[in-house]
């Protein structure tokens, strides 16, 4: 079976299920799905029983806080080795309700990536079996990657901002 | 080949030879350092090749890692010390027994380096006292080996009396560190 | 009882009989000798064996990632060397395809056989960390000190190249800065004469030495269906018997054109990660014969003139290389709107960059795949039930870089 047969095949699966709100593939060759959060978990469990994408390669977050209502983006890159066919999936959540499903039932390796974004963004991972932070001190009290917070540590004596351009 | 350091300057007749107690101490503090490598990031990779064969630390007296800081003279921070670091550091340094030197090897340790951001400590010398800060990110072996001469040189020229000085202590206490 | 059930195919000698409420935590780290790197595990040990692990990391967080958003594209190259500076170039380069790839550039074909006899070099440098760290912790510190001058050699190589030895900073947007000089040629011709004889040497001491061989088969294994579901990548999948390899699966920089192998192992043990890992270094060898051999002419960077610095004696001449020269420095190239995954098979593994771009000077979101800290949350369920010695063996061979762990 080719490739675009295969990414065929699976895209019709998904849309049967009615699981893709947006589907694109861009000039760079990289097929983007969207999907719906609360659908997220019985996507990959779709993906990996029926059609085997068995790994997961990448899971993360990013932070558009001008987009009214999908504030927070979930970024996900899942792998079918056999077929060599990668999809990208998004899912936008709101900053009132940031909220999705941790794909650990699936996939062990979510664990620590969702961990990870959730330590950067504070996006909550339902169903987690363990989510805290993880690369910062656990008595942070903000998540670091959000745009709104600096880079530069606030509590540095010695760096004279007229030297430093900032 | 042995090579034999030099004898400190003294007075020397047939059969005895007399000279202060602190140059005898010192000769032999500087020429048997034991590092303790606190090693984290990149510079951790030089310091292995500073270790190594091509360039041989070992042939300045300190070829004997002490992994336990309580029977080493010497820490050597090599590497990216974040926030969450800054406290073991702190309590490595604390356990190594006097006297102790510090060397705070790279950019990343001396001054955060290139990353100045919320997780990293912009310095080691904001948690403990340091003797001599070696640049480069990384440092070439050679640049390392230059350190500890001069930690040598800090070891072999100082008063025996320092450690017990007020002056020392107040410098201790400035960075919160207990002295007995 | 059934917790301490061995997992181990080969294990002899030791008793599995425990006495109730005898079981000691032990902290193993973050600062331990045997872990070669800042990590913590706090283990629950029933005398030798261990029941339970538990791991924290982030101990040089250096937020990579916040640090690239404010960044221009040509100054985050010196950030992804230090990922995982055992093998900087491979961080680079990918880094400098991931933006090529955003831009829609094609380099020559030179530029890509250049940078494979990089990226195959610092594989090398890599693997020879990786191996002879196993070896001084199965107690032979001799392969370290032999493979250390080794590395030396592909330091001088790299200092031929860039003027760096650790952290290169090598290559750039669309290229590389110069070609490789005369002297680079000659020193690589020797170092591919000397390196596979001495290599074989250091081989010879742990490969099919008895000692090695039962201290390593048996620990720390892990099955493929594990290996997958915990998304390994690189030797340590490969160590599994997956022969997933970004330079097969997905090309990049050419790697089409070489002929080369896969190697794989059946068990997932430590034995099987060190001898993955020695076949490789010998597949990289046979790849730089080959770039070496077939290396196309031409220029060693690529037509995109508002990406790639012009030569300086044009910038004090022509009034065009002088605006590109400072909108480069400065940071005010335009940059398309869009996203990108690329991938490039660092030492560890499927290293990834996702790039989301919003036309900026620097990139709106990037986010690095670091193989290391996807694979590193295996290693309670590698070490359970095993010997503490094996968990030791079992990280180092591994390979857990701790700046590319925690980023």
């Amino acid at each position: 079976m080719s490739t675009s047969s295969f990414l065929d095949k699976t895209i019709e699966g998904l849309n049967s299920k009615g699981f893709i709100l947006e589907y694109t593939t861009d000039k760079y060759n990289e097929h983007n799905i969207v999907i719906d959060a609360k659908n997220a978990l019985e996507v990959v469990q779709y993906l990996n029983a029926e059609l085997g994408y068995n790994f997961l390669v990448d899971l993360t977050g990013s932070h558009y806080p001008d987009k009214e209502n999908q504030e927070y983006q979930v970024v996900f890159h899942i792998q079918n080795l056999i077929e060599n066919t990668r999809l990208r999936f998004k899912s936008n959540l709101s900053k009132n309700l940031m909220e999705f499903p941790s794909l650990t039932p699936v996939f062990s390796a979510a664990n620590w990536m969702e961990r990870e974004t959730f330590d950067f963004f504070g996006i909550q991972f339902i169903g987690h079996p363990d989510l805290r932070r993880i690369l910062n001190v656990d008595d942070m009290d903000y998540h670091p990657m959000r745009k709104e917070y600096a880079l530069e540590d606030e509590t540095r004596r010695d760096k004279n901002d007229t030297f430093f351009g900032r | 080949m042995v090579k034999v350091v030099d004898a400190p300057e003294g007075f020397e007749g047939q059969g005895f030879f007399a000279t202060s107690l602190d140059t005898v101490i010192g000769m032999a503090r500087a020429n048997s350092l034991w590092p303790l490598p606190f090693a984290t990031s990149c510079c951790g990779i030089e310091f292995m090749a500073t270790m190594g064969a091509n360039y041989d630390l070992a042939r300045f007296g300190s070829e004997r890692m002490s992994f336990s800081p309580r029977q080493a003279d010497l820490l050597i921070v090599a590497g990216t010390i974040s926030k969450k670091l800054g406290p073991v550091l702190k309590q490595v340094y604390d356990q190594m027994a006097e006297p102790k030197w510090v060397l705070s090897v790279g950019a990343c340790a001396s001054s955060g380096g290139i990353f100045d951001t919320y997780s990293v400590l912009q310095g080691i010398d904001h948690v403990i006292p340091v003797d001599v800060y070696v640049p480069g990110c990384p440092p070439r072996p050679e640049q390392i080996i230059e350190g500890v001469l001069k930690i040598q040189h800090l070891a072999k020229n100082e008063s025996l009396r320092r450690r017990d000085s007020d002056e020392y202590r107040k410098m201790l206490e400035t960075y919160n560190i207990e002295t007995t | 009882m059934s917790e301490l059930e061995v997992n181990k195919k080969y294990n002899v000698q030791v008793s599995t009989e425990t006495i109730d409420g005898e079981i000691a935590t032990l902290n193993l780290g973050p600062t331990h000798p045997a872990t070669h790197g800042i990590f913590q595990n706090v283990l629950k040990v029933d005398g030798e064996r261990i029941l339970h692990a538990e791991q924290t990391v982030g101990y040089i967080h250096r937020a990579f990632e916040k640090l690239a958003e404010r960044r221009p594209y040509n100054q985050i190259t010196p950030i992804t060397d230090r990922l995982n500076y055992c093998s900087s170039p491979i961080n680079n380069l990918g880094w400098h395809m991931t933006v090529e790839k955003l831009i829609g550039a094609e380099m020559p074909k030179r530029v890509d056989y250049m940078r494979v006899i990089v990226m195959e070099l610092s594989r090398i440098a890599d693997h020879l960390v990786c191996n002879s760290v196993i070896g001084v912790d199965t107690g032979a510190l001799t392969g370290f000190t032999y493979m250390f001058q080794e590395r030396e050699k592909i330091y001088d190589l790299f200092e031929e190249i860039c003027g760096a030895r650790l952290t290169t900073n090598v290559g750039r947007i669309g290229g590389f800065d110069r070609d490789f000089s005369p002297e680079f040629y000659s020193k690589l011709k020797t170092f591919l004469k000397e390196f596979p004889k001495n290599f074989d040497e250091f081989g010879s001491l742990l490969e099919r030495n008895r000692i090695f061989m039962d201290r390593t088969i048996g620990a720390g294994p892990i099955s493929a269906e594990r290996a997958l579901n915990y998304s390994f990548a690189g030797p340590n999948l490969r160590a599994a018997g997956v022969d997933y390899d970004v330079r097969v699966m997905k090309p990049y920089s050419s790697y089409q054109d070489f002929d080369f192998n896969i190697p794989v192992g059946t068990e997932g043990d430590t034995y099987d990660r060190f001898m993955v890992r020695q076949q490789e270094i010998r597949e990289s060898l046979k790849i730089i014969h080959q770039a070496l051999d077939n290396m196309p002419s031409g220029d060693y960077y690529a037509d995109i003139p508002s990406f790639y610095l012009p030569p300086k004696e044009e910038v004090y001449r022509s009034m065009e290389a002088l605006i590109y020269h400072f909108k480069i420095v400065m940071g005010e190239t335009p940059i398309p709107v869009g996203e990108v995954y690329h991938s490039v098979e660092g030492g560890n593994g499927e290293l990834g960059y996702y790039l989301v771009s919003d036309g900026g000077r620097n990139p709106y979101r990037l986010h690095f795949r670091r193989p290391c800290f996807i694979y590193y949350q295996a290693y309670p369920e590698m070490i359970k039930g095993s010997l503490l010695s094996d968990a030791i063996l079992t990280m180092s061979s591994m390979n857990v870089i701790a700046g590319e762990l925690d980023a």
